[in-house]
């Protein structure tokens, strides 16, 4: 009777294990697509049927990142054999890179993606540390109404991005924010804020109080404790705290439409503006998406002990 | 010396440096007014313009008009399609998500080889920008070339352009993205059950389905419940996605129907007074999900 069991155990265990890896295939086909469509001939991104294998080429990249216009005059080989590769690649295409005096045009993607990464990068850094202090605030000292206040902080995570964009396109048309990057970088902090105060507590939780209260006999004051003991203790709660903010506000597309549309515009309106009346080139956005997704799905590996962390406002941490 | 007297480290440590209550106050209360000036203001702002007649594009002053908007907004025949278009997003969406989610997480959940990296390669496109994944969804729907309908087999059928097929398209969308979530808290539900109890159900000869109901699923709804109303919550807000992928009328999600108002029609007010019983709803979900999140702490 055992044998017969585990041996039935065994054939389903077998099926199962192959049709989780199929469905992971079928799941990660449409990421297969954006990163392979990124490296195809502009004449291979829309056949029928869809091509499959190909010789990539870096084309679509020196493509998004320039300014191109049609070719108006004859091909002229001369031209072309004095142009560098990447000229040369554009040239192919019946295009130019358009230049003023020397200086090679660069498209808006070099520009958008640098907001993304500035307003990302410094809306993190104010939301993981007011986050960091303030956890370790509510973990560590007993208060009035600690419960209440935590829903508070939570409740403003969940507020709908264009409910609370409404007003605040009012507000900062009043000051001047709008289109700024100092407006992106509050709305972001404020957004995180709450994720990272949550977030960090349960990384508090963790560490130990009786670290600190033997600091605090050697004579160290609390605030050296907490310096000297405890940020050192939750560095990696930090970190992932960090990551998950990072990821948060370099995907954010409502608020980002909203609030700019030229100077601290991000990479997600950006993208999809890209497509314009025309025939749309899916090589160039293929390649843009590439770039912008690469360092998240870099940040997922880093983070894959903490996912579930993250996605639960630390409540559950396994 | 103080410390002679009350040993106790803390009591100490109050004596040197700043107080606990002064550490307390300087560490929490420059957040909480963070987010009372920038979440909490606005709100307050919003509600006073929902009550006027306001309109952002022209400079003209707001007249007060009372509670004339949301008599509006409440008898419109069209918002109530919005919110009937969102509800069944919201339906087809999450419904989609915790079936495929579940049903990973089960499948997954055993002994097996590079299950780790099976987990985290399963959990990319959680991890991702729903505008500029939703945006390359749309080439891969095209009806005429796009590898969806070649690999289906489906010929033109076009997704995103049919009325009556687009809300199901962005939803697929949707489910791709967040099954993986359900799968997450699902695993971790299946994998904190007991193993003696399954080893006592077999001993017992208890049948598939009669340990599956008894033994797996009550231990994993906690978790499940957490991530049914995490992302009903998350899918009632809808707006990139289906703001992206398509423009049909069938896809106006209410999220969608809020930014026309406010940013293309510049019914200011109007908008101010619709964010307001959209925000009422999702106020009341975030507070059963985060009684369900304490709930789920504690155990």
């Amino acid at each position: 009777m055992a044998v017969v069991t585990s041996s039935r155990k065994k054939a389903f265990n077998r099926v199962a294990i192959v049709s989780i890896l199929l469905i992971t295939l079928i799941f990660l086909s449409p990421l297969y697509w954006i990163g392979t469509t990124a490296f195809k001939p502009r004449s291979l991104a829309t056949t029928v049927p869809p091509t499959v294998l190909f010789q990539p080429e870096i084309t679509p990249f020196i493509k998004l990142l320039t300014k191109r216009v049609q070719l108006t005059k004859a091909y002229d080989p001369a031209i072309y054999a004095a142009s560098p590769w990447y000229e040369q690649r554009i040239y192919d295409g019946g295009e130019r890179i358009l230049r003023v005096g020397p200086n090679i045009q660069l498209s808006q993607y070099p520009n958008r993606f640098m907001n993304s990464l500035i307003i990302a990068i410094i809306s993190t850094i104010i939301a993981v540390s007011m986050g960091t202090i303030t956890a370790y605030g509510f973990s560590r000292f007993k208060m009035a109404g600690e419960a209440d206040l935590l829903f508070f902080v939570l409740s403003t995570r969940m507020l709908p991005p264009i409910v609370v964009a409404i007003p605040m396109y009012l507000m900062y048309r009043v000051v001047g924010l709008n289109d700024t990057h100092i407006g992106l970088i509050i709305l972001y902090t404020a957004f995180n804020l709450s994720f990272s105060v949550w977030l960090m507590k349960g990384f508090m939780d963790e560490i130990p109080k009786e670290y600190e209260e033997a600091a605090l006999v050697d004579g160290y004051t609390r605030l050296q404790a907490f310096f000297k003991i405890v940020l050192p203790e939750a560095v990696t709660g930090i970190a992932a705290t960090a990551v998950f903010c990072f990821i948060t506000a370099w995907n954010e597309y409502a608020f980002a439409l909203m609030m700019t549309n030229r100077r601290a515009q991000t990479a997600p309106p950006f993208i999809p503006s890209q497509i314009g009346s025309g025939l749309t080139d899916w090589t160039v956005i293929a390649s843009g998406t590439f770039l912008f997704l690469l360092p998240v799905a870099i940040f997922t590996f880093a983070l894959r002990k903490h996912l579930l962390r993250g996605v639960t406002f630390g409540a559950i941490r396994k | 010396m103080a410390g002679v007297l009350d040993t106790s480290p803390a009591a100490r440590a109050v004596t040197r440096g700043w107080s606990d209550l002064t550490i307390r106050n300087v560490f929490i209360i420059p957040t909480i007014l963070f987010l009372i000036i920038f979440n909490i203001f606005p709100l307050i702002y919003s509600l006073g313009y929902s009550f006027t007649d306001f309109r952002a594009s022209v400079n003209e002053p707001a007249n007060f008009v009372g509670l004339q908007n949301f008599r509006e907004l409440l008898t419109d025949e069209r918002i109530w399609n919005n919110f009937w278009v969102t509800a069944k997003y919201v339906i087809v969406s999450v419904g989609g998500q915790m079936t495929v989610g579940f049903g990973l997480a089960l499948l997954l959940n055993r002994a097996m080889p590079a299950k780790g990296l099976i987990t985290t390669l399963l959990l990319l496109p959680m991890m991702m920008s729903a505008a500029v994944v939703g945006l390359f969804w749309r080439l891969l729907y095209d009806p005429s070339w796009g590898p969806l309908n070649y690999a289906l087999g489906l010929g033109d059928l076009a997704w995103l352009s049919n009325a009556d097929v687009a809300l199901y398209a962005v939803a697929i969308t949707d489910i791709w993205m967040w099954a993986p979530f359900v799968m997450l808290l699902s695993l971790a539900g299946l994998s904190a059950v007991p193993q003696h109890l399954y080893e006592a159900a077999a001993i017992d000869r208890a049948s598939a389905w009669y340990t599956f109901s008894r033994i797996t699923l009550p231990l994993v709804t906690p978790l499940l419940l957490i991530a049914l109303i995490f992302r009903t919550m998350e899918a009632f807000k809808t707006f990139d996605i289906a703001y992206i992928m398509s423009t049909q009328p069938t896809t106006e999600l209410i999220s969608i129907k809020l930014y026309k108002f406010a940013f293309q029609e510049w019914q200011t007010g109007k908008s101010c007074a619709l964010a307001y019983i959209v925000l009422i709803m999702v106020l009341a979900i975030t507070n059963i999900y985060v009684k369900y999140l304490n709930k789920v702490k504690e155990r």
